[in-house]
């Protein structure tokens, strides 16, 4: 045995360490409790450091669960190359998901409405996903630092069989030990980066070297200023109001979602000890470009009530 | 920090500090206090203060303060860490919420955790994970019922460090006298308590006085800021220096040529080529790789998530414990723990819950509420159930044997979580206190046959015997052959072993002496029952009291009872500790031990004295046997 010698002080694991470990616990816990798990695969700098938690989870084994991509049809073309891939390189099972009802309904982001647009493209096809395969463990990489009500969330968050979600009713969880029963049609949402900031993210994707979408960089790209936001034009989906103006401007974004409601930043960040940097210098959280929070104050919360991630 | 201000590279700036960055340490710890104490205040400050406020927060914050704000003009704190709009229109904190921060020598994650009393779940909750506790005083009334109640589920809950905020102390002019009343007051109350540091600190959350940075008002003043003792702590890992467990919670089988087991090791460390057992079945292994999260390394430590490989192809599935053979865990289907109820539903002492500990689930009932703890008086009071919020110290029996080990020693093998088979439901959170050995009833029968009649029928004369000696003296060894070579011979016989008995009959009992005079109570009236049904009886207990032994005897007819004194010395018993049970003693894990701490009472005139140091059990055992046949009991 290893022992310490005595009066020795066992030097504590770093944060990075120990956010690492509890991570790759919580995803080995849901594999090991659920009879058919799925992970939540956004594309973004979050999802990427989940995924690549779960491959350090089950080394040499690949992760016994597919990913899901709820695909709105308006993300970024890059974030979708990326996605591609990503699951190809990783030799992962990937499933992605449109809700086809909205697309034949013709919801789009700039005639229905951010609002309307993320609660049939992203909240209900989600559900229809979720519903479709059966699943009864779904990860997710939401932190608890991004958002007031996801503060009180729990890391393994229960849902009725309608996918809500009743912060009032949460199970107690104490320790590393996490309920993981459900009856038949509810189920748990997962989330392994709980306790991680966006600092966090950052410094673990510069130290482990993780590859991201490569809009997370600074480059020229297109873009038009509307409602106060660098909006770029991915496709000709996107038509120009009177007014407006396509402007190349050196941007970055800083969280990825449906490009016509996600914010570009003015950056000249182009590598990552370069976006670190202007994290540590930041004045604006991240959330501050994704339209969708703008609402109405407690969003966030009514969302995920309703069954959001 | 140096990276704002560089112009040369900026970039090796950045990786340099990354790698600064990368031996930061986390310090987990929870806020604990009244409803007006101003604990989301002193979070939201710390927030503000380590200007991990970004702008549009605070643009919103300014918003909602207008709406909700309860104090005036002023940016209220408070709005920054209430999150859920229900307690927001009501004002208080309901719920557990976790917040982060971050200075350069660490990060911090803090559990805000509600005063209340309905809401004790909450901080229990909280205060699992926290390494530290800051406990709230509001200046004006010092110490307060609630106070108690949080220094005492800290306690509970194995936090060793505590800070004793003392808030609002503009309120009493900055007063020099009333903190030090209350820091008095405080410490002769925690004095109980295991607590390894206390830090009292005059603050005011508010204004920031002594929460991050000195204050000008009190220069009377000495000790830290809360920030700087939060940034200095020493909280030793207490689950480092704890002996080797590793409770596995997947196995990872890619292919035939790789059978590895996944786990977070729960305590000590392991390196490759260390014996480890698993726990139970008892079988033992060597580590043969240790895969962590880059790759292959050669040793690993508490926290660490990894995977093993084992030199022997052993059955190990989830829920397994495997652990250092020489410090192993307590392997037992009955136990004695602290449970803190956390359902609307009470608890139904003989209702069967899920218990969940480690990866493994079990179904377990409460078999007895010894007694509930009040939380503010802690006072021992009677109780048939549990209610929401209450804590009680009880018995609980498993439907199989698991292993664990004190909440004490180990605050993951040591804990659990019971869950309704109904709803699901976490219901309570329980600290193993310790293994438990319980009885089982005994239904006395009047019989009509008696033991002449049994005895003819066997065709033998019954007797006792009794073997008596140090653990390690070779008792059982002895026994056993003993009783090989009279079935051989056709008798009936049974063996009454301590180990196996403490298992069933006397599960219940402990090491005390009162528990020992019990047990071989027990057992010299089970030997009667059975010499009664006719059978040689072959009892071998370290029985190290000469009364008990006696009264054993005293329960036998003439020439029916045999004592045999297994005649080892505790230097010999001591170099054979076949269970590691002496090592365990000396480092004072076995309390009560015979030999160091229990004593043992040889016998004067026992039927037998064996010497077996340097002798073959065999001849030790032929022995015996010509005894008896010397005295007729066989023929």
């Amino acid at each position: 045995m290893n022992m310490q010698s005595p009066g020795m002080t066992p030097e504590r694991l770093s944060n990075l360490k120990r956010l690492e470990a509890e991570s790759i616990h919580i995803i080995r816990e849901v594999a090991a409790e659920f009879s058919n798990p799925v992970m939540l695969y956004s594309i973004g700098k979050d999802s990427g450091v989940m995924l690549h938690l779960a491959m350090k989870a089950f080394y040499p084994s690949k992760p016994p669960f597919p990913l899901l991509h709820v695909d709105t049809t308006w993300k970024f073309r890059d974030m979708i190359t990326f996605r591609d891939e990503t699951a190809a390189n990783l030799g992962l099972d990937l499933i992605v998901h449109t809700n086809q009802e909205g697309v034949e309904k013709g919801i789009n982001p700039f005639d229905s409405g951010s609002s309307v647009h993320t609660h049939i493209m992203k909240t209900e096809a989600l559900k229809q996903a979720l519903n479709k395969y059966g699943f009864d463990a779904a990860f997710g990489g939401a932190r608890r630092d991004e958002e007031k009500s996801r503060a009180k969330e729990r890391v393994f968050s229960f849902r009725d069989g309608n996918h809500g979600w009743d912060p009032k009713n949460q199970r107690p969880e104490l320790w590393n030990l996490y309920n993981a029963r459900v009856a038949k049609g509810e189920s748990i949402r997962a989330f392994p980066l709980s306790n991680w900031t966006e600092l966090d993210i950052w410094q673990y994707i510069l130290t482990e070297n993780i590859p991201m979408v490569p809009l997370y960089f600074a480059a020229k790209r297109p873009v038009v200023e509307r409602d106060g936001m660098l909006i770029m034009l991915d496709d000709d989906r996107m038509k120009l109001l009177p007014g407006e103006t396509v402007q190349e401007k050196m941007v970055r974004f800083r969280t990825l979602g449906c490009y016509p409601l996600t914010g570009a930043i003015e950056s000249d960040a182009e590598t990552l000890p370069a976006i670190v940097r202007e994290m540590l210098i930041a004045r604006t959280s991240e959330r501050q470009g994704r339209l969708i929070d703008k609402d109405e104050s407690a969003s966030m919360e009514k969302k995920k009530r309703e069954g959001y991630f | 920090m140096s990276i704002l201000e560089t112009t040369h590279s900026a970039e090796d700036a950045v990786k340099d500090y990354v790698v600064a960055q990368e031996s930061k340490d986390q310090l987990r710890f929870l806020t604990c206090g009244s409803v007006d104490d101003g604990k989301s205040t002193l979070i939201g400050r710390l927030l503000y203060d380590t200007k991990l406020i970004f702008e549009d927060q605070l643009a919103a914050l300014e918003r909602d303060s207008k709406k909700h704000g309860t104090v005036g003009e002023d940016i209220d704190l408070a709005l920054l860490v209430d999150g859920l709009e229900a307690e927001r229109e009501q004002g208080i904190t309901i719920d557990v919420a976790y917040r982060f921060f971050a200075t350069d020598k660490r990060k911090f994650i803090v559990a805000d955790t509600p005063g209340h009393e309905q809401y004790t779940r909450n901080m229990a909750t909280g205060a699992s994970t926290a390494d530290l506790a800051v406990l709230l005083v509001d200046a004006r009334h010092g110490l307060m019922v609630q106070t108690r109640r949080h220094a005492f589920i800290a306690s509970l809950l194995g936090i060793r460090h505590v800070v004793l905020a003392v808030n609002k102390i503009d309120l009493v002019e900055y007063s020099e006298a009333k903190f030090n009343e209350i820091r008095k007051d405080f410490e002769a109350f925690a004095n109980g308590f295991d607590f390894e540091t206390l830090q009292a600190i005059p603050m005011s959350a508010r204004y920031g006085d002594n929460v991050t940075g000195r204050s000008d008002k009190m220069t009377w003043y000495q000790g830290p800021t809360l920030l700087e003792h939060l940034e200095r702590v020493e909280v030793g890992e207490h689950e480092i220096e704890a002996p080797f467990r590793f409770p596995v919670q997947w196995v990872n089988r890619p292919n035939l040529d790789f059978r590895g087991y996944s786990g977070t090791i729960a305590g000590g460390s392991v390196s490759v080529g260390d014996e480890v057992v698993v726990a139970g079945p008892a079988k033992v292994s060597k580590v043969e790789t240790i895969v962590g999260p880059s790759g292959e390394v050669p040793a690993a430590r508490a926290g660490e998530a990894v995977t093993l490989t084992l030199e022997d192809e052993i059955d190990i599935s989830r829920g397994d414990l495997l652990a250092a053979p020489a410090s192993r865990p307590d392997v037992a289907d009955q136990m004695a723990a602290h449970l803190i109820w956390m359902s609307e539903d009470k608890l139904l002492p003989g209702r069967s819950y899920l218990l969940k500990i480690g990866a493994k689930t079990v179904t377990a009932t409460v078999t007895e509420i010894k007694h509930k703890i009040n939380v503010n008086t802690f006072e021992h009071v009677a109780g048939k159930t549990l209610e929401l919020n209450e804590i009680a110290f009880c018995n609980l029996a498993l439907a199989s044997s698991i292993a664990f080990d004190p909440y004490e020693a180990n605050r993951t093998t040591g804990s659990f979580i019971l869950i309704d088979r109904m709803t699901n439901a976490t219901v309570g959170a329980g600290l193993v206190w310790f293994a438990l050995r319980r009885a089982t009833n005994i239904h006395w029968q009047a019989l009509d046959i008696d033991k002449q009649a049994r005895a003819e029928k066997l065709g033998q004369k019954p007797a006792v015997l009794w073997f008596t000696g140090l653990s390690g003296s070779g008792k059982s060894t002895i026994a056993s052959i003993v009783e090989k070579k009279l079935h051989l011979e056709g008798r009936h016989t049974y063996t009454l072993d301590g180990d196996n008995v403490r298992h069933g009959l006397n599960r219940d009992l402990g090491f005390t002496d009162e528990d020992r005079v019990e047990n071989i109570r027990r057992v010299g009236e089970v030997s009667r029952l059975f010499t009664d049904a006719g059978l040689i009886t072959l009892v071998s207990f370290i029985s190290p009291f000469q009364s008990e032994r006696k009264m054993a005897r005293d329960l036998l007819g003439e020439g029916e009872f045999i004592e045999v004194f297994v005649d080892t010395p505790i230097e010999e018993c001591r170099k054979r500790d076949p269970k590691g049970l002496y090592a365990k003693a000396d480092r004072g894990e076995i309390k009560n031990f015979t030999g160091i701490d229990s004593p043992y009472e040889a016998p004067e005139n026992p039927e037998i004295r064996v010497h077996n140091v340097g002798r073959d059990p065999e001849d030790v055992a032929e022995e015996i046997i010509a005894y008896l046949k010397d005295r007729g009991v066989v023929s």
